[in-house]
């Protein structure tokens, strides 16, 4: 099939197919769309519908080109069994993000079908950004979701918050492409190629100048920006208020499965030779977000700015597996990473029932009493939050496990130490939400009944985490197939 | 031919009765009755169940028996790997005797969210027997931590005014000294390249690194104990815990800590067992006095018995480190028999708190007016605690201090010292709620034990009576255990004088 004229397309087959469908479906909405709410909710409805199935058969695509590794269009684009694990995950977390928005939406009366559109658009830019093999690419691929990013989290446009939230970030991301984009270029001026696999040949051979281990440090703020890491994480907790909930649990699931994933593919890969500068780096920023996460999250009132620090203690988390440079730690992150997007969309599923009177509330104290009057969305939250704190027997202790797991093979053990302990202070503020709904009076009636996408996602993500150690070796092998994969650079 | 397998059954069976009891529909009242019923009925038949380990167990080995493996995390080589000795047995059988005494004695207490208390308790009873079967590091720390969620919840919901104070101090407390233990085990796993307990015994770590595994393991065994001075979670977790959750707290769980000691500190970090015990013998002392002390002042019935567990278990530590046959023999006697008399004494306050709604001593007087029977059964448990020969606290007790008498007498010396405040602070306290008049007007219809009371007691009474006249039916069966572990000791103890 490949010749000297048509390159050889097969590897690129789930993103091809996906922008093929994105623009058909964006014709259609087009095409379909009236003047009034009835029509626009309908056709929302359709696209909906469309979009989840076009995700799934993306899935099947990827799914199919798994394998050993391949590189096209001229070293631009890169698809091995890492890429393959990572794109899986955040294609889940896309397919859950639109089952999880369309009611929520119709409640609020913006069920536009450019939503799907944008959520596709935006994993399509993840898609590739995982898949870059080379810093232009991999900028592309970043451009391509923020900007999809920044629509998204303004798509309430008549909420002010929501307006802020999306301008906030749009100004703020700009900065960290900026940042990671001056890094590139001194990358490219000092080493004379943006190819990850050149780069990481010309590290080996000899070690680089001062330059290029700036630009480094460039690219690496800028990527610590987009996995929103301590000291650049400002943006999160009022984007993550701001947004419309389900755009919050795109931003905390997909988003950030997308950006750890490069985050380790260009540490392990171009710069993987210069592990001793960037580890460092890595241990302090990992240090920094796991303090601030649990501290920080400890007196929040509002329930998404809460999981808007808990999201930059778990990165914290998910950079030490990335600080111990090993298998160990590589494979801790992924399972931990696919353990997190089953956690967190459970948990935002849970978030998005509790309303009133059509409108969500957000102040935690609106969880009193659910184990009255809900018990089976309180029995469920518990769940997540036990499991978010890390307790044993759920699923969010063994995402913990491999990553402490690799830090000790590292002998980080100060690291290590203080990961755990900080996990302590976060479980504090896990459990309040539990004592919240447990152990307090009820005070608010909430609406019923809780629609049917989002109780047929919690009952599926709760008994994920709840049931998750009686069979882990499925996770944790194809994890381990994915960092291998990554380490053979 | 494949074993049957018993552990497996015996650990899984509580949460298929758990299942069964969230299947439970209908009007409230049914649903509570029948809750009750499945739950007792489950705990009961697992009771039964693990007396057949007790019938089958061979003494003669110190090899562990029932093994069940399976391997769980092929990546990691963790294994879903089961096994008792001794030591563990009779736990197992500690925890499933005071379960369906737990649920017997929260029948007419619990009235609320009656499903899901058994619920809570049946997978509570889960945990505690898979920690005391687990012969995999990692195994063992999902049990021994798992345990936090179901007593998080039944303090939390079933527990008095002040519960959540006491059910997040509880959670946080135990939970920072076990992810240090974690993290000294991942350290293990990467000296010893297996998470096998019984492949680790093999193993001898370097001393270095023994050192901060056995600091990591004392942050979480101390505070499970509970060790002066991380022991003040305990006082609040009782006062605040329902009765049954008392029960279970002070029968099993504050032996979570003396059982680690003795599966992994001494087996594994001998060396660093010797350098500490000197530690560890100062900490008991105090945990003995000091906690005598508060105990005398207490005004509250729970907060009394509360204060006098940790000084038993300042018996019990001490005895572990004394590295004698009698010194560890005591302790494992005196954590059995205080399991039994502990939970007995949580009962028995549970008694006249059901009648009167108040824990606090004054509130009581001249009981024996009006409950007789009461008061006898009181009075056992009492002598029991205080340890009276013919009781099982008696042989516990006396068994420590002449192992630790072998080491240091003056240490021995000051230990002894709690047993005169232990009678002291209990006499008194039986003094002036059983003695006296009844003057006050709230006791004046106050009834004796009901029928289902007398079930409760009768075999705790039994167990207490035959432990303190028979107790060749429990050494027997640990002593092999324990010469097992003392041989080790001994090793590293010949060894440490040269290098010393």
């Amino acid at each position: 099939m490949a010749s000297d004229y048509l390159p050889n397309l097969v590897p690129a087959l789930p993103e091809l197919f996906l922008v093929c469908t994105v623009l058909a479906l964006l014709m259609f909405g087009l095409f379909q769309k009236g003047g009034d709410e009835d029509t626009n909710t309908s056709v929302s409805r359709t696209i909906s519908m469309l979009s989840i199935v076009s995700l799934v058969l993306t899935m099947l695509l990827v799914a199919m080109v798994s394998g050993s590794r391949t590189v096209i269009f001229s070293n631009m684009f890169v698809t091995d069994n890492n890429v393959v694990y990572l794109k899986f995950l955040l294609l889940i977390g896309s397919i859950l993000t639109i089952l999880l928005s369309q009611a929520f939406l119709e409640r609020h009366g913006t069920a536009r079908f450019e939503y799907a559109i944008f959520i596709i658009f935006a994993t399509l830019g993840m898609m590739l950004m995982l898949s870059a093999n080379d810093l232009l690419g991999l900028y592309v691929g970043i451009e391509m979701q923020s900007l999809s990013l920044y629509v998204i989290a303004s798509f309430h446009k008549d909420d002010k918050r929501s307006a802020e939230a999306g301008l906030k970030y749009f100004v703020l991301g700009a900065v960290a492409s900026g940042l990671l984009l001056y890094g590139s270029s001194l990358v490219y001026g000092f080493s004379g190629t943006t190819n990850f696999e050149k780069l990481h040949e010309l590290f080996v051979i000899s070690k680089p100048g001062n330059g290029v281990i700036i630009g480094m440090v460039f690219i690496l703020a800028g990527l610590a920006f987009k996995v929103s890491a301590v000291p650049f994480h400002m943006w999160t907790p009022d984007v993550y208020e701001g947004a419309p909930t389900p755009v919050t649990a795109f931003f905390a699931v997909s988003a950030k499965i997308a950006a750890v994933g490069i985050f380790l593919r260009i540490m392990m890969g171009p710069f993987s030779a210069l592990v001793i500068n960037w580890q460092g780096i890595i241990i302090l920023i990992s240090i920094c977000s796991m303090i601030l996460g649990s501290i920080a999250a400890i007196n929040q009132q509002n329930i998404k700015r809460l999981m808007a620090y808990s999201s930059i203690g778990h990165i914290g988390y998910a950079l030490i597996g990335l600080a111990a440079a090993n298998l160990t730690g590589i494979r801790g992150v992924l399972t931990y990473l696919a353990i997190y997007l089953v956690m967190n969309i459970g948990a935002f599923a849970c978030i998005l029932c509790i309303r009133k009177g059509g409108k969500m509330l957000e102040n935690i104290n609106d969880f009193s009493g659910l184990a009255k009057t809900h018990p089976f969305l309180a029995t469920a939250t518990a769940t997540f939050m036990f499991s978010l704190a890390g307790i044993p027997p759920l699923a969010g202790f063994f995402g913990k496990f491999y990553i402490f797991l690799g830090a000790i093979e590292a002998e980080l053990y100060m690291l290590a130490i203080i990961g755990v302990l900080t996990s302590v202070i976060g479980a504090f503020y896990y459990l309040r939400i539990i004592k919240i709904m447990y152990f307090s009076e009820p005070i608010e009636q909430l609406d019923l009944p809780f629609d049917t996408e989002l109780r047929g996602i919690i009952l599926i993500t709760g008994l994920l985490v709840a049931l998750f150690f009686i069979y882990p070796t499925p996770l944790i092998s194809a994890a381990e197939t994915a960092a291998n994969a990554l380490l053979t650079f | 031919m494949e074993e049957f397998p018993l552990l497996s059954v015996l650990i899984f069976l509580p949460i298929v009765g758990a299942l069964f009891v969230l299947t439970i529909q209908g009007e409230k009242e049914a649903v509570a009755r029948n809750a009750r019923y499945v739950g007792l009925w489950t705990a009961f038949a697992n009771f039964l169940l693990s007396l057949i380990l007790w019938f089958k167990f061979d003494q003669t080995t110190s090899n562990f028996q029932f093994i069940e493996y399976n391997l769980w995390m092929p990546e990691v080589g963790i294994a879903y790997h089961l096994g008792i000795d001794g030591i563990s047995m009779l736990f197992v059988i500690l925890t499933t005797f005071l379960t369906p005494i737990c649920i017997l004695a929260s029948w007419y207490a619990i009235t609320e969210h009656v499903r899901e208390y058994m619920v809570a308790f049946l997978i509570l009873e889960t945990f505690m027997i898979g920690m005391f079967c687990a012969l995999d590091l990692i195994l063992f720390y999902i049990f021994f931590e798992a345990v936090l969620i179901p007593m998080f919840i039944i303090i939390g919901i079933w527990g008095g005014s002040n519960r959540v104070y006491a059910a997040f101090k509880l959670f946080l407390y135990t939970l920072l000294g076990s992810v240090l233990m974690l993290l000294a085990m991942l350290a293990m796993y990467f000296d010893a390249g297996t998470t096998n307990i019984i492949k680790l015994f093999e193993h001898s770590f370097p001393f270095n690194l023994q050192i901060w595994m056995w600091l990591a393991f004392l942050a979480s065994f101390a505070v499970k104990v509970p060790m002066w001075p991380v022991h003040t979670w305990l006082p609040d977790a009782h006062v605040e815990a329902p009765t049954a959750g008392s029960v279970i707290l002070a029968g099993v769980l504050l032996k979570f800590g003396g059982y680690g000691f003795l599966r992994f500190s001494l087996p594994l970090m001998p060396d660093a067992s010797i350098m500490f015990a000197p530690l560890i013998f100062i900490l008991s002392v105090i945990a003995v006095i000091y906690t005598s002390l508060i105990a005398l002042a207490q005004e509250d019935m729970k907060k009394l018995i509360a204060y006098s567990s940790i000084a038993h278990m300042g018996f019990v530590t001490a005895g572990i480190f004394s590295f004698t046959v009698q010194g560890i023999e005591g302790a494992i006697y005196q954590m059995l028999s205080h399991g039994v008399v502990s939970a007995a004494l949580f009962l028995i306050v549970g008694v006249i708190y059901d009648r009167i709604h108040t824990r606090d001593i004054n509130a009581y007087g001249g009981l024996v007016n009006r409950m007789p029977m009461y008061s006898i059964i009181f009075m056992v448990f009492l002598l029991a605690s205080v340890g009276l020969p013919g009781t099982g606290g008696f042989i516990g007790e006396i068994l420590v201090l002449i192992g630790v008498f072998q080491v240091n007498a003056w240490i021995g010396a000051l230990l002894a010292t709690g047993l005169i405040l232990g009678a002291a602070y209990m006499l008194y306290l039986y003094r002036r709620i059983i003695f006296g008049q009844l003057t006050k007007d709230t006791l004046a219809y106050i009834s004796d034990v009901s029928l289902r009371e007398t079930i409760i007691f009768t075999p705790l009474i039994i167990i207490t009576l035959i432990m303190g006249i028979y107790p060749a039916l429990v050494l027997d069966v640990i002593r092999v255990s324990v010469a097992n572990i003392i041989q080790n000791i001994n090793v590293s103890l010949s060894h440490s004088t040269v290098t010393f």
